[in-house]
């Protein structure tokens, strides 16, 4: 009896220290996971940004390092600045540009490819491929394409009796040629993301739509563009972002980097990196920290306005396929 | 006519009556190719200019990068190549002050140490937010997501600052890989895929079976990722490789990577396009065997990740 106990006992035991183990295990491992991703990220990432907010607020020089309080005199300078404003205009400009087209184009791209098209892979891969060249590649190519004297376009528009445009001298050419970059690069990979969203809607609600008399047309208004909402928010407030911190195309539209003898198609980021690292009057650390936290709110202002349109837009259009 | 067709008497079954909707031919065709979602031949037709529209570019840049200077300045584009690409390739990677091939290993480097490393981090911690139960879980993912609408070129100049002053790695290789060794996108992405293709009873399984955390995580987690964690390593490639706002701030044309050796062959070659776009050439060829290898799986990647977008 005792010994039978005993062995009991130290089962018992054995069963509760390994269960305590499993129990720490169980508790200790989800952030040991996460710990290593946090302590990056902190310090590579979340450091910078709240840093940028401290050094926006000094006089902060590449040479002399931290100097005097400044409080809002980093801002105020920034936004006494024509360029500023230039830079803002321009970025603006060019996003819209691309955007809208791009969005447009994608979503005509992928309803032809939610057809059921013989050898889907390859079309699908075939719009993809402008993802692999890098914005920089892509920028040469086109400024050599939208020469100003022998550019490729140029001579195209020559053909059909048009005046060569100034692509590089003036304003709205130059948005329009780093536009193209853009949507050269991004459209193919939206329409594929615009793609994946139309496979998810039932195919129930088109025949029903056929049955009530509805043509193609109307369904991709009335069913696919409603059914993309969460999708197209998606897309909208990335290009958002993405379009207002543009960069590498404008940068190396011409050999300068300048943005333009008249500062034609400089941009915020450009105007940036002018600021704090370009060659002529760069190293102002201040100022540039202080720009760059402008463009952020004005990139958040503009996504908001982005959300709340495109959810206007979707909402009204599936309210009344319903 | 009407005699004829409006007969059936009544005792003798009837057909079912016409329906007034009957749909007319063409409607008929239309749903049948609804049905089978059959394109129309204007689809193809479209598709095709897209593509071309597409390769264009690149068949351009080929065209111009295997002429001389002369062919730029012609106004009759001759549209087949000339015979001059190789020597116009030599010329960028023998030029001293690109550093070809240089440009041409950092980008290898830094594009597989970064891949890698955020591949392995964001399947540790996408494990975690997918499947362990711990507190501040939620909280932490969606701090995570939130970032990712913050530029990172608002971090910039500190970025800089601890880079160059404190750490001492400007012009070195390492200041573009530290700061991309951790991605919030690569940490959504697993958590994404994990909770949605790994089920808990596996988990569950092997922990019943007295495996320990990390044991399970190794054998179970770490397989199911396998997929997304292929596809998370070919975007990260891929948007390494092509970075170029950071790597061109902190590197020198010393020890350039290759988007950073481009914006110095147009420095040097202000008018030669046709080095230019050699070079052009040279830079994506390698991103472009990368594709044809494994496009296929990046294709469904961001098909997959649109998803949930």
């Amino acid at each position: 009896m005792t010994t039978q106990s005993l062995a009991e006992d130290r089962e018992i035991r054995r069963i509760t220290l390994s269960h305590k183990l499993n129990r720490w295990d169980m508790k200790v491992s989800p952030y040991l996971y996460v710990s290593p991703f946090f302590i990056l990220f902190i310090l590579t990432g979340l450091f910078p940004l709240l840093y940028t907010a401290y050094v926006s607020v000094f006089d902060w020089h590449i040479i002399g390092g931290q100097g005097d309080f400044a409080g809002s005199g980093n801002f105020e300078w920034v936004l006494g600045q024509d360029k500023f404003w230039v830079a803002l205009r321009n970025s603006f400009s060019i996003f819209l540009i691309s955007a809208i087209p791009q969005v447009i184009l994608a979503l005509i791209i992928a309803a032809i490819l939610d057809q059921n098209l013989r050898a889907k892979t390859f079309w699908r891969m075939g719009v993809l491929v402008p993802y692999v060249v890098a914005p920089v590649a892509v920028a040469l190519i086109f400024s050599n394409m939208f020469g100003d004297q022998y550019g490729l376009v140029n001579n195209a528009l020559g053909r059909i009796g048009i005046d060569p445009v100034g692509w590089h001298s003036q304003v709205l050419p130059s948005h329009f040629a780093i536009a193209t970059m853009v949507n050269f690069r991004w459209t193919g990979y939206n329409a594929l993301i615009f793609l994946a969203a139309m496979q998810a809607v039932p195919r129930d609600y088109y025949e029903a739509a056929m049955l009530d008399g509805a043509n193609r047309i109307r369904q991709f208004f009335s069913i696919t563009i409603p059914s993309l909402r969460p999708t197209l928010i998606f897309v909208i407030i990335t290009s958002t972002i993405g379009g207002l911190q543009i960069f590498d195309e404008p940068r190396m539209y011409d050999t300068t980097g300048a943005g333009g003898a008249s500062s034609q198609w400089l941009t915020i980021t450009m105007y940036i990196y002018n600021l704090g690292f370009g060659p002529a009057g760069g190293g102002q650390f201040g100022r540039a920290a202080a720009a760059a936290w402008l463009l952020f709110l004005i990139i958040i202002v503009v996504g908001l306005i982005n959300l709340a349109a495109t959810r206007t837009i979707a909402t009204s259009g599936s309210r009344s396929s319903k | 006519m009407t005699a004829t067709t409006e007969r059936p008497a009544p005792h003798t079954p009837s057909r079912p009556p016409v329906p007034a909707y009957k749909t007319s031919r063409r409607a008929k065709r239309r749903s049948k190719a609804i049905a089978t979602n059959k394109p129309s031949t204007l689809g193809y037709v479209f598709l095709v200019v897209v593509i071309l529209a597409s390769l264009f570019p690149l068949y351009w840049s080929f065209l111009i990068g295997s002429g001389d200077s002369s062919t730029i300045n012609s106004q009759d584009v001759d549209w087949m190549p000339g015979g001059n690409f190789l020597s116009n390739a030599a010329k960028v990677v023998n030029d001293p002050s690109v550093n070809f091939w240089k440009a041409l290993s950092n980008s290898i480097i830094v594009s597989t140490v970064v891949s890698a490393s955020v591949v392995f981090f964001s399947t540790l911690a996408g494990y975690a937010f997918a499947k362990l139960k711990f507190r501040g879980s939620k909280g932490l993912l969606i701090f995570v997501i939130a970032t990712m609408a913050v530029p990172t070129q608002l971090g910039i100049v500190p970025l800089f600052i601890a880079m160059s002053q404190w750490l001492g790695l400007s012009g070195n290789i390492l200041a573009v890989i530290l700061p991309a060794l951790v991605s919030a996108f690569g940490v959504f992405w697993m958590t994404q895929y994990l909770s949605q293709t790994l089920p808990d009873e596996l988990i569950e399984a092997a922990r019943v079976d007295g495996a320990s955390m990390i044991r399970t995580f190794w054998h179970v987690g770490v397989p199911a990722a396998r997929p997304a964690a292929a596809m998370l390593a070919l975007f990260i490639f891929i948007a390494t490789w092509t970075n170029f706002f950071w790597p061109f701030i902190i590197l020198d044309s010393n020890n350039p990577t290759l988007p950073v050796a481009l914006s110095l062959l147009q420095n040097n070659f202000f008018i030669d396009y046709s080095i230019v776009l050699a070079g052009v050439l040279l830079s994506t060829i390698p991103l472009l065997i990368l594709f044809v290898v494994a496009g296929k799986q990046l294709v469904s990647g961001i098909m997959q990740g649109a998803v949930k977008g």
